[in-house]
C-alpha cells in the first residue's frame, strides 16, 4: 500500500497545509513536525509562487512573505530531506505549487528530486485534466502521484478525472479561490459518489474549511479534510511563535473528524 | 494555422483551475457556433461599422515619410475607433457573444485602461453589468480612464497585489471568474490566456489586417513590405499581422517594450528577455527568474507592461515568421513627440513603440518600399504622463 493510501486507511484523514518558508524555513520545519505530532495524516507543503492565481489573499500573503524571506526550491528540498532522514517523519508529504515552478525547474529534475527526498505527490492547481499529460508521464516514471482536482463546476467531468486519478482526489468545496468561508453549500456527497463509482481512490475536501464543526461535517461525506488558509492565518499572526498554536489547531481539527 | 486544440506549435493550451474548465469549454462551443452564424456576424458588423466607426482609415503619412526620407509610411488609424483604440473590435465581439450565451455581467482586466473603457462601453450599450480590474499603479498612471469607466457605469477595482499592474489585474480577474461563472463572462483583452481566448481575440482583431490589405491594394496596387505594431499581450499586433501571415514577402514586426533597456531588470520585452513557461492559462514566453517566479516587469506604457506574450506570437517567433524588437521608453517618447509634431497625430504611448521602430528602419529603405504602422490607440490618455517624463509637473 502506498503511503498516501495508508493515510486514508480505516480513518478520516486530516491534511493541513503550510507555505514553505513563511516566515522562514526553520519555522516551517518545526510546524510540520508539530502537525505530525498532533495527528496530521498527510501534510501539504506549498512551494511559493510569485503569482498564485488560485489563492485568496491569505495564502497570497504567505507566498509573498516566503519569497521575500528568500526561500527557494533547494532550501525546501533540503527541509524535506531532513524531515525524512533526521526527524523520522513517515506520513505522506505532497507538494502544492504552480505549473511554472515545476516547468522552469524541468519536470524531469523536479519529479526525480521529489522521489529522492520522499515526496509522495504533487498538486498543481493550474494543471487541469486536459494538460496533465506532459507532467504525469514524468511523475509516474519517478513514482510520484500527480493529484487531480474536482470542482463544484466539474459536472460531466468527474468520472473522466476519477478514472485516471492517482493518490487521492482533491475536491474543491466552493467556487473561487482558497480562503476561509462561513458556509459551504456544494453537494460534496454527490461528487464523492460519482468518484467512487469510477475509481477506488480516496477523496479529500478543501477550500474554505476553517473550524472543527465544518471539518466534522465535511468528513461525513469525504475521506479526508484539507485545511490551508486557517493555518496560514495562525502563522501570519504568530510568525516564528506559530508552532504551538498550529499544533493545537491541528489537534482540534483531527479530534473533530476522528 | 498551426493551432491544434488551442496550440500554436508548443505554445498555448489551457493551464487553468479545474473550476474554469467547463466555462472555457462552453465558451469554445458557443464561439464555434456563432462565428459561422450569419445573424451574429451581421449584428457584429453593424456595431463595428455604425457604432465603432469601422473601417478605420489607412492614412498615407506624407510628412512623416518626407522627414524620414525613405520608405512610404502608412498609418492604420485604430486610434480613430470609438473609445480611441483597437480594443473595441474584440470587446464588441466578446460582449455580443457573452450576451448570446445568456451572460449578464462582464469582467475585464486593463492596463492602460483602453480595454477597460472599451468593455465598460460595450456593457453600457448592451445593458450588461461591468467590473474592471486595474492595477493600483495603473489607476494612478491612467486616472482619466478610471473616471471614464465609472462614467460609463462600470465598477473599477484597484488591484494592490504583486506589482499592482496589468499582470496582477489579469490574476485578479481570473480569481473573480472562478468565484462567479454562471452569469459572468471574462472579457479578456488580449490574445493570451487559456484557449479559446487567443483564437477568439485574434479573430475579432483580424479585421485590422483584412482592412489594411484591401486599403493598401487600393492605394498602391500591391502589398506592403512591412507591417509594424506594438506588442504587450499582442492583440493589435496579431490583428495587424494575421491576414499577411501567408504573404511571406511582408515583414511582420512586433515592437516590445524594453522599458529602461533589455539589459536592465526594468523591462517588459518578453521575446527578447523571457523564457518558455506556463502562466495565466498558457504556455508561452515569460519574463521570469531562475526559480520560475514571474518577473516584476516595467515599461512607461501601462498597456505593454506585461511579463508574457500571446502564444501565437511566441509561435510566429519560433518559426521565424515575425520579428520582435525591443523599444525603450526614451525611443517611444521621442516617437510620441515626433508623430505629434510631424503629422498632428498624438499616438498612444503603446503605439509609439511601433512608430519608434519605423523611425529606425524607414530611412534605410528605398523610397518605393511601403511600411504600415498600426496606430493602435490615441495618445490623449498619455499626455500628462509624458509631460511628467519631460519634467513638467502636470496632473490630470
Amino acid at each position: 500500500m502506498s503511503r498516501i493510501k495508508e493515510a486514508f486507511n480505516n480513518k478520516k484523514a486530516f491534511i493541513p497545509f503550510v507555505t514553505c518558508g513563511d516566515p522562514d524555513i526553520e519555522t516551517t520545519k518545526a510546524i510540520v513536525k508539530e502537525m505530525v505530532k498532533n495527528g496530521a495524516d498527510l501534510v501539504e507543503l506549498g512551494i511559493p509562487f510569485s503569482d498564485p492565481t488560485a489563492e485568496g489573499p491569505t495564502i497570497q500573503g504567505a507566498n509573498l512573505r516566503a519569497l521575500t524571506g528568500g526561500v527557494n526550491k533547494e532550501k525546501i528540498f533540503n527541509m524535506v530531506k531532513e524531515l525524512r532522514n533526521d526527524e523520522g517523519i513517515t506520513i505522506p508529504l505532497v507538494f502544492m505549487t504552480y505549473a511554472n515552478v515545476v516547468f522552469s525547474y524541468g519536470a524531469e529534475n523536479f519529479f526525480k528530486n521529489c522521489s529522492e527526498i520522499g515526496i509522495d505527490g504533487v498538486i498543481l492547481p493550474d494543471l487541469p485534466f486536459e494538460e496533465k499529460g506532459e507532467f504525469e508521464e514524468v511523475a509516474e516514471k519517478y513514482g510520484v502521484d500527480l493529484i487531480s482536482l474536482i470542482a463544484p463546476t466539474s459536472a460531466g467531468r468527474i468520472a473522466m478525472i476519477a478514472k485516471e486519478a492517482k493518490g487521492f482526489i482533491y475536491i474543491v468545496s466552493s467556487l473561487g479561490v482558497t480562503g476561509t468561508r462561513s458556509a459551504i453549500t456544494t453537494d460534496v456527497a454527490s461528487i464523492v459518489k460519482v468518484v467512487k463509482e469510477n475509481a477506488d481512490v480516496p477523496c479529500a475536501i478543501g477550500f474554505g474549511i476553517s473550524n472543527p464543526e465544518q471539518a466534522k461535517k465535511m468528513s461525513e461525506s469525504a475521506d479526508g479534510v484539507i485545511v490551508g488558509s486557517a493555518i496560514v492565518k495562525i502563522i501570519e499572526k504568530y510568525g516564528k511563535d506559530a508552532v504551538a498554536p498550529v499544533g493545537e489547531f491541528v489537534k482540534s481539527m483531527k479530534d473533530a473528524i476522528s | 494555422m498551426g493551432e491544434n486544440k488551442g496550440r500554436f506549435g508548443i505554445h498555448g493550451g489551457q493551464y487553468i483551475p479545474e473550476t474554469l474548465m467547463n466555462a472555457v469549454i462552453e465558451l469554445e462551443e458557443a464561439y464555434n457556433h456563432y462565428k459561422d452564424d450569419k445573424e451574429f456576424q451581421d449584428e457584429l458588423n453593424e456595431l463595428l461599422n455604425n457604432y465603432a466607426n469601422r473601417p478605420s482609415g489607412l492614412y498615407f503619412a506624407k510628412k512623416l515619410t518626407r522627414e524620414l526620407g525613405g520608405a512610404k509610411i502608412y498609418l492604420k488609424r485604430e486610434d480613430l475607433n470609438h473609445t480611441g483604440a483597437h480594443k473595441i473590435n474584440n470587446v464588441l465581439g466578446q460582449a455580443l457573444l457573452a450576451k448570446k450565451m445568456g451572460k449578464t455581467r462582464l469582467i475585464a482586466e486593463t492596463g492602460a485602461g483602453q480595454h477597460g473603457v472599451a468593455t465598460a462601453t460595450a456593457a453600457a450599450l448592451l445593458d450588461m453589468e461591468c467590473v474592471v480590474f486595474m492595477g493600483e499603479e495603473d489607476t494612478k498612471r491612467q486616472a482619466l480612464n478610471v473616471y471614464r469607466m465609472k462614467l460609463l457605469g462600470a465598477e473599477v477595482i484597484p488591484v494592490t497585489t504583486g506589482t499592482a499592474t496589468l499582470k496582477d489585474a489579469v490574476s485578479e480577474a481570473m480569481r473573480e471568474w472562478t468565484s462567479r461563472i454562471d452569469d459572468t463572462h471574462y472579457c479578456l483583452g488580449s490574445v493570451m490566456g487559456p484557449h479559446p481566448f487567443p483564437i477568439i481575440v485574434r479573430d475579432f482583431q483580424a479585421v485590422i489586417s483584412k482592412e489594411i490589405k484591401e486599403q493598401v491594394l487600393e492605394a498602391e496596387g500591391r502589398l506592403p513590405d512591412a507591417v509594424i505594431a506594438c506588442v504587450g499581450g499582442g492583440s493589435n499586433a496579431i490583428g495587424s499581422f494575421y491576414n499577411f501571415i501567408d504573404d511571406k514577402d511582408v515583414r511582420l514586426i512586433g515592437c516590445e517594450a524594453a522599458g529602461r533597456g533589455i539589459d536592465t531588470f526594468e523591462t517588459a520585452a518578453t521575446i527578447n528577455t523571457g523564457k518558455l513557461g506556463i502562466f495565466h492559462g498558457m504556455k508561452s514566453y515569460f519574463c521570469q527568474d531562475e526559480e520560475g517566479q514571474i518577473a516584476p516587469v516595467y515599461s512607461i506604457s501601462a498597456g505593454l507592461d506585461y511579463p508574457g506574450i500571446g502564444p501565437e506570437h511566441a509561435w510566429l517567433h519560433d518559426i521565424g515568421r515575425a520579428e520582435y524588437v525591443a523599444i525603450t521608453d526614451d525611443e517611444a517618447v521621442e516617437a510620441f513627440e515626433f508623430l505629434s509634431r510631424t503629422e498632428g497625430i498624438i499616438p498612444a504611448i503603446e503605439s509609439s513603440h511601433a512608430v519608434a521602430y519605423a523611425m529606425k528602419i524607414a530611412p534605410k529603405m528605398d523610397k518605393d518600399k511601403i511600411i504600415v504602422i498600426t496606430i493602435s490607440g490615441r495618445g490623449d490618455k498619455d499626455v500628462a504622463a509624458i509631460a511628467r517624463y519631460r519634467g513638467e509637473n502636470i496632473y490630470e
